[in-house]
């Protein structure tokens, strides 16, 4: 991509973004060694990560001034179009977001894309620091055949689809076409979107759940969904909290949904056995699922779906129906757990046996994975953008050198894993070497390259 | 550095919050999972609401107005305070006091204690993790409920005698606690306490 042009807009928009430039200008002809007064920080993404990240940096030093965009025109990122809607005591952190962006020294602008509206070396010329807080806006795919055909969707499309994110309104998944659903996947995520496909309608209507999708749900024919993961129970990546909404009998749980776990796949191997000692997590999930498979099902009548939990399958071929566009199965091959020796995982290794499973529409929920951009250094292995302890490298490589002034955190630092309060912990380290480069008089640049780069941005433009 | 932030008010009541104080039981709920619950951190097990009603009488008809004690008006009844130290990520201590019956998270946000609290006590987060430094005032406490251990399954630096601070209520047994906010550095409490794996 050649040298960005400057356009009218785009330099009214950096004007506006740091109003504060000029006054601070005469005061921040510093000595050398002296603190750049206020320290310009902009970040990129308005999700926890971002917020967090305002957060403790409002906190951490005298006289900052924190600018945060996003290319939607509201905030909160997942918060808001993430969390399922049955969930909303999660949204609460909102409170906590919002309280950090009426900070008089904090700004949050919508509707300005990297990539297009600014390019990144733009951002740092203008703000002292940039910390890339962008998240995860792309999905893991298999590489199977018939991964194009019709009624195949990403849980992240299907997700942001329910929750009305714009990029999603017209997704118009077809819920009418089959009785039965097919999650890829045990994560959280893949756990919320087979609970809103079975969930009752009226119970969605009271939630803040997209109208155009409680319609769509109201009149789904689905009565049967699969979680299908390629390893055990006891490698399941959802959580106790979640498992126990779709298992239990208590107020706000799942209910009238029959939940099918085979007892032969809780079987466990000394290696499995382990993996439960040095995890509380998985030895609370494998617990519930235990105690869910023992539970007799009451008769089926028509009146109470089914939520199967499919064990030891990986998908190989998603097969066509006969109209010869859309989904109409699924060809899983039987797994078996091997121990990899470089990693000391356990990995689901095929064994040849294959069976087909019937289904009208496939949720892939295997995982998100970032999105590389212009003149940023990129892991595309991982999906994430090297690092070390939130300062961005610029490779992947042992001899990488530090991109001054540029950090990131959240997903697109660690990998999208984690929950709202992972970004806590991740922003406080990013944070943490922001202040020690600060400290350290890395921002202060009496000659000032980078202020006269900025202004000579303008008046060229 | 200086707390650059406005004083941090949860918002600890929500309307249908303080509808429902009125009429709790003397023991204090669970929330339900799934629904928004609000931190209804003055109810102790030992709390009574009390109800004033008074009467005027104007001409033939009498006027009764009754006034319940709002949640956070104190000054009318002086309760029993405890002493909790909070010990922050970097060593250094804080000992505020606690009125009996209300929750360390309440406690850490009214005396500007850095203790998160995202979804203000509805267990749906990990934020307010401390970690009770010493085993004999952890063992006072009542175990966790399984919505409470969910929670702290995914709470960072976990350790045997964690707690959501969200669920711990002041009550007098507990006077002289000490609460750790987990580190990154932090593997063991500041007593020298190592948890075993678990």
């Amino acid at each position: 991509m050649g040298r960005r042009l400057l356009l009218p807009h785009t330099r009214r928009l950096m004007l506006f973004l740091r109003p504060m430039r000029y006054s601070a200008s005469a005061t921040a002809t510093a000595t050398a060694g002296s603190l750049r007064d206020p320290l310009h920080v902009c970040v990129v993404g308005s999700g926890p990560a971002g917020f967090y990240t305002a957060e403790k940096m409002l906190k951490g030093r005298e006289g900052v001034r924190v600018d945060i965009i996003d290319r939607l025109p509201t905030p909160f990122g997942l918060v808001r179009s993430g969390v399922a809607p049955d969930h909303p005591e999660t949204k609460i952190v909102v409170n906590q977001f919002s309280r950090v962006a009426a900070n008089p020294r904090c700004s949050f602008f919508g509707n300005v894309t990297l990539g297009s509206d600014l390019s990144l070396s733009e951002l740092r010329k203008t703000y002292d620091v940039v910390v890339l807080a962008y998240g995860a806006e792309s999905d893991r795919s298999f590489g199977i055949p018939g991964e194009d055909l019709r009624g195949i969707h990403s849980a992240r499309e299907f997700v942001w689809w329910y929750n009305g994110h714009p990029d999603m309104c017209n997704l118009a998944p077809d819920l009418t076409n089959t009785d039965s659903a097919v999650v890829l996947g045990q994560g959280n995520v893949a756990l919320d979107v087979a609970r809103i496909l079975l969930r009752c309608t009226t119970e969605l209507a009271s939630t803040d759940i997209a109208d155009y999708a409680l319609d769509a749900l109201r009149s789904s024919t689905i009565r049967k969904v699969y979680l299908v993961g390629r390893r055990g129970p006891v490698q399941a990546a959802c959580t106790a909290k979640e498992l126990r909404e779709i298992l239990g009998n208590y107020k706000m749980c799942l209910k009238n949904v029959n939940v099918y776990i085979k007892e032969a796949d809780l079987a466990t191997s000394p290696a499995d056995k382990e993996e439960m000692r040095n995890s509380r997590i998985k030895r609370r999930v494998y617990e519930l699922l235990s105690k869910a498979a023992t539970v007799h099902q009451e008769n089926n009548d028509n009146d109470r779906k089914e939520l199967h939990f499919v064990f030891f399958r990986k998908p190989t071929k998603f097969l066509p129906s006969e109209d010869g566009s859309t989904v109409g199965a699924m060809e899983l091959e039987k797994t078996l757990l091997k121990d990899d020796g470089a990693t000391g995982k356990q990995v689901a290794v095929g064994t040849g046996e294959f069976e087909e499973l019937k289904c009208g529409i496939v949720l892939k929920s295997i995982g998100y994975k970032s999105l590389p951009i212009e003149g940023l250094s990129f892991d595309k292995y991982r999906g994430v953008v090297p690092n070390l302890r939130g300062r961005v490298l610029s490779s992947e490589s042992e001899t990488a050198t530090v991109e001054p002034g540029l950090y990131v955190v959240g997903w697109l630092k660690r990998g999208p894993t984690g929950i709202v309060a992972t970004n806590l912990h991740c922003a406080e380290e990013t944070v943490d070497s922001i202040l020690e480069d600060d400290r350290k008089g890395l921002f202060t640049d009496p000659s000032g390259p980078k202020r006269e780069g900025g202004r000579r941005a303008e008046e060229q433009a | 550095a200086p707390n650059l932030l406005p004083p941090l008010r949860p918002s600890r009541f929500c309307p249908s919050g303080e509808d429902a104080v009125k009429d709790l039981p003397p023991r204090r709920p669970r929330p339900e999972p799934g629904e928004a619950r609000c931190q209804k951190s003055v109810t102790s097990r030992n709390q009574e609401e009390p109800i004033r009603a008074c009467m005027n009488y104007v001409g033939n008809r009498s006027l009764c107005s009754a006034t319940e004690a709002k949640v956070n008006d104190r000054s009318e009844q002086p309760k029993a305070k405890i002493s909790v130290t909070f010990v922050d990520k970097d060593g250094d201590e804080t000992v505020i006091n606690v009125p009996i019956g209300m929750s360390m998270l309440e406690a850490a946000h009214e005396n500007d204690i850095e203790l998160e609290g995202a979804c203000e006590g509805s267990l749906a987060c990990s934020t307010c993790h401390v970690i009770v430094t010493d085993v004999d005032y952890y063992n006072k406490l009542e175990d966790p409920e399984d919505e409470e251990n969910d929670m702290l399954d995914l709470a960072f630096g976990l350790t045997e005698t964690s707690r959501l601070g969200c669920q711990v209520i002041a009550s007098p047994e507990l006077d002289g606690i000490r609460l750790a906010l987990p580190a990154a550095t932090r593997n063991f409490a500041v007593d020298g306490h190592v948890p075993k794996p678990h």
